[in-house]
């Protein structure tokens, strides 16, 4: 692309998600979009909004309301020469396709060795805080990201997205692209609109420190780094680390991380029980024990249902939990050892 | 490619059909008389005035959703005849699994409209009834209602209890797998179900033709091995009637009933929705002409079952039970965080314990907090 074409734009989270599929649309014209009223309406979220007048209805499809439909689709798509980038409306309605992604998406390529493969993208917005209906606000990414042959990656801020976005529609295997919809409109960022695509298998720093390392995605990295902020006043020097890619995810930087601060703490908004958090916590300690200086904690959402919205904050973790439990495992690691039976 | 020409070959058709009902025009005047079964006029009067309800509730919660105290809330403006029959056909006995545009039905089940609010005020208290109680809960992902009414209906054959359960969902929710294998189910076991789809012409932005290309939805029995019933679903006497003759059907064990009531959403999809960007304004105004309240007043209207004092004293009543719910409910406290644990098993699990305790104390401090 010529320098001069390359645009910089103020945006926010769900705006970069739809200038990315419309770079992705551009670059890739075998990409198609498809899902429940992406098309004239843009999507609920208005993430495919302005898609279907600039590529036209061939392109853009607003599907009947079958979400299973929807996956095995997508696959039969991926697999025919199309790279097909489906929407499900909310994470809590994917379930219908599950099967689909775990039984072919996630399998066609190792079962035809490499013969048929499904370059394709699920996108699902996920994740609670935003007062709605109950199954709006779950974050299942555990699910996911426990079936081999899936890729799934969270974005966490305006920049993230588009550069992940674009990566997930270019590779080559199934990724499912999960949304913090919390963050969609927070806070607004420069994207620069040259249609580079972020690795698929790297985490991110986000700040460098030496005495704590706090690994976090998605919506939460905002109550993380807010966190790390003051922790910092308490002179707790805290590296805080985007995961972004849930599955496959970067080891290498984490476990580097936490060799040189010692201590490790995993923050995310979904239950903790067989939670993402419970796989890196089992890496740092099979890969940077003799580091630790403290047991490694993870603050998560209960291991309960995701409460309807009343309750809904009391559910999510907060900043204030965050910078107690760091501050404990700080200060003494056998207090901490205990808290954490 | 080779072309086959058919008059080779000996060619036998079969013939299939589906019945329209409707009774009542717009201008409240019936094409036969009611039949006997749905023809006791304090029972309509008592639908009309659920209605009126149905619509004055929907109005509020819309107000309150928009001055942030209310949740996302779906509107049922328009489409109050088919909730509202189905609350009048239904048996106390009988098991009633709705969707999020039931109101009406809910309502005269004996759900409060305290326990609507707090439902979609964000509690799960509101599902929790104090009537019906064996009653389903409103069903948020879609379509996937049909299958327990359908496991609801194979537990009253088994029990040998002669009811029936009765499902509704969207025209939408036709696409689903759950709606065709529920049918088909249907058909295959006999089952004593009424499914009952309120076509209202859109799923949030995607219009009916979108979801089929078949001329009706109700013409999907066909294939299930069911009667399958179009009827206008702004004429609440011609739903009813549907809806009773399904019921009879199923109480006497000759099976089920696919009726496809046709309506039009005359709001948007929900609160967090905004149909201008999708819908015809000139669709809109044409749909309100047969919107279904004014055509049962008329009726009543023309036959002195009611008037203007009537209509007025109904519509202060409507006005203070609505007023008393919403401040009921506004009221309600909310629940601590440790009511997260106390549904998810029979008892609380051991290693749940630490959890619990850091809930509780989380309600412990936003108490102390408010001291
Ligand atoms: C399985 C599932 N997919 C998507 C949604 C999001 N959604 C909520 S309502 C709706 C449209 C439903 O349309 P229809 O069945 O016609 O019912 P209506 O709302 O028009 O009464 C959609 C797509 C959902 N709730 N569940
Ligand atoms: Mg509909």
């Amino acid at each position: 692309m010529s320098e001069s074409h390359v645009k910089t734009l103020e945006l926010t989270l769900i705006e970069s998600i739809n200038l990315a599929l419309n770079r992705a649309m551009i670059l890739h014209p075998e990409m198609v979009v498809l899902g429940e009223d992406v098309g004239v309406n843009g999507g609920v979220f208005r993430a495919t909004e302005g898609l279907r007048d600039k590529f036209g209805l061939k392109r853009v499809m607003d599907t009947p309301l079958a979400e299973a439909l929807i996956a095995g689709i997508t696959v039969g798509m991926a697999a025919q020469g199309l790279r097909p980038v489906a929407e499900i409306q909310f994470m809590g309605f994917i379930f219908a396709a599950m099967e689909q992604l775990a039984t072919h998406a996630a399998r066609l390529r190792n079962r035809t060795r490499g013969r048929l493969s499904c370059p394709m993208v699920i996108r699902a917005p996920y994740g609670g805080g935003i007062h709605a209906p109950e199954h709006h606000s779950e974050s299942t990414e555990a699910l996911f990201a426990h079936i081999p042959g899936l890729r799934v990656v969270i974005p966490s801020s305006p920049v993230r997205a588009y550069g992940l976005l674009l990566s997930a529609i270019e590779s080559n295997d199934p990724v499912i692209f999960l949304e913090p919809k919390r963050i969609y409109r927070l806070t607004k960022s420069n994207v620069i609109d040259n249609g580079k695509s972020l690795p698929l298998d790297s985490c991110f720093i986000l700040r460098e420190g030496k005495d704590m390392t706090l690994v976090s995605w998605g919506a939460m990295i905002t109550e993380t780094m807010q966190a790390a902020k003051i922790l910092a006043s308490k002179d707790i020097d805290c590296e805080v680390i985007d995961l972004a890619t849930i599955s496959p995810f970067d080891r290498e930087t984490i476990v580097h991380s936490v060799k040189k601060t010692g201590r490790c703490c995993i923050i995310h908004e979904a239950s903790r029980n067989c939670g993402v958090g419970a796989e890196i916590a089992a890496c740092v300690s099979e890969f940077a024990f003799p580091y630790l200086k403290a047991p490694t904690s993870r603050i998560c959402g209960y291991d309960t249902i995701m409460p309807y919205f009343q309750n809904e904050q009391d559910y999510l973790p907060s900043v204030e939990k965050i910078v107690d439990t760091v501050v404990a495992s700080y200060a003494s690691k056998k207090e901490a050892a205990y808290a954490n039976i | 490619m080779t072309t086959v020409t058919s008059n080779s070959i000996n060619k036998e058709q079969l013939n299939f059909s589906i019945s329209r009902y409707s009774l009542l025009n717009n201008k409240g005047e019936l094409s036969e008389e009611l039949p006997e079964s749905i023809a006791d006029m304090k029972q309509a009067l008592h639908a009309y005035k659920t209605m009126v309800l149905g619509r004055a509730f929907d109005k509020k919660a819309i107000a309150l959703q928009r001055t942030g105290k209310l949740g996302t809330y779906p509107s049922i403006l328009g489409q109050e005849a088919i909730s509202t029959a189905i609350g009048v056909a239904l048996d106390e006995k009988d098991i009633f699994a709705p969707y999020y545009r039931d109101l009406t039905a809910q309502y005269l089940r004996g759900v409060s409209l305290k326990e609507m609010l707090l439902y979609w005020g964000g509690s799960e208290q509101g599902s929790n009834y104090q009537n019906c109680k064996k009653d389903f809960p409103v069903c948020i992902p879609i379509a996937t209602q049909l299958s327990h009414a359908a496991g609801a209906a194979i537990s009253l054959k088994v029990q040998g209890i002669h009811q029936a359960a009765l499902v509704t969902c969207g025209d939408g929710a036709t696409s689903k797998g759950d709606f065709l294998e529920t049918l088909n189910l249907a058909g295959a076991w006999q089952l004593p179900l009424v499914m009952v789809v309120n076509n209202n012409q859109w799923a949030i932005s995607t219009p009916r033709s979108v979801q089929c290309a078949a001329q009706t939805i109700a013409q999907k029995a066909i294939g299930a091995g069911i009667e399958g019933v179009v009827v206008d679903g702004n004429d609440y006497f011609a739903v009813l009637f549907a809806i009773k003759e399904a019921l009879v059907k199923a109480y006497s064990g000759k099976g089920a009933t696919l009726i496809e009531a046709v309506t039009y959403r005359l709001g948007d999809h929900t609160t967090a929705d905004d149909a201008d960007r999708y819908r015809d304004p000139k669709e809109l105004k044409q749909a309100w002409k047969n919107e279904p309240i004014k055509r049962l007043q008329n009726y009543l209207l023309k036959h002195n079952l009611w008037n203007e004092d009537k209509e007025r004293k109904l519509i202060e009543l409507v006005a203070s039970e609505i007023n008393e719910s919403v401040q009921a409910y506004l009221d309600e406290p909310k629940q601590g965080p440790e009511s997260m644990f106390e549904f998810l098993y029979e008892s609380i699990p051991e290693n749940l314990y630490d959890q619990y305790a850091e809930a509780k104390y989380q309600r412990f401090q936003t108490e102390i907090d408010k001291m």
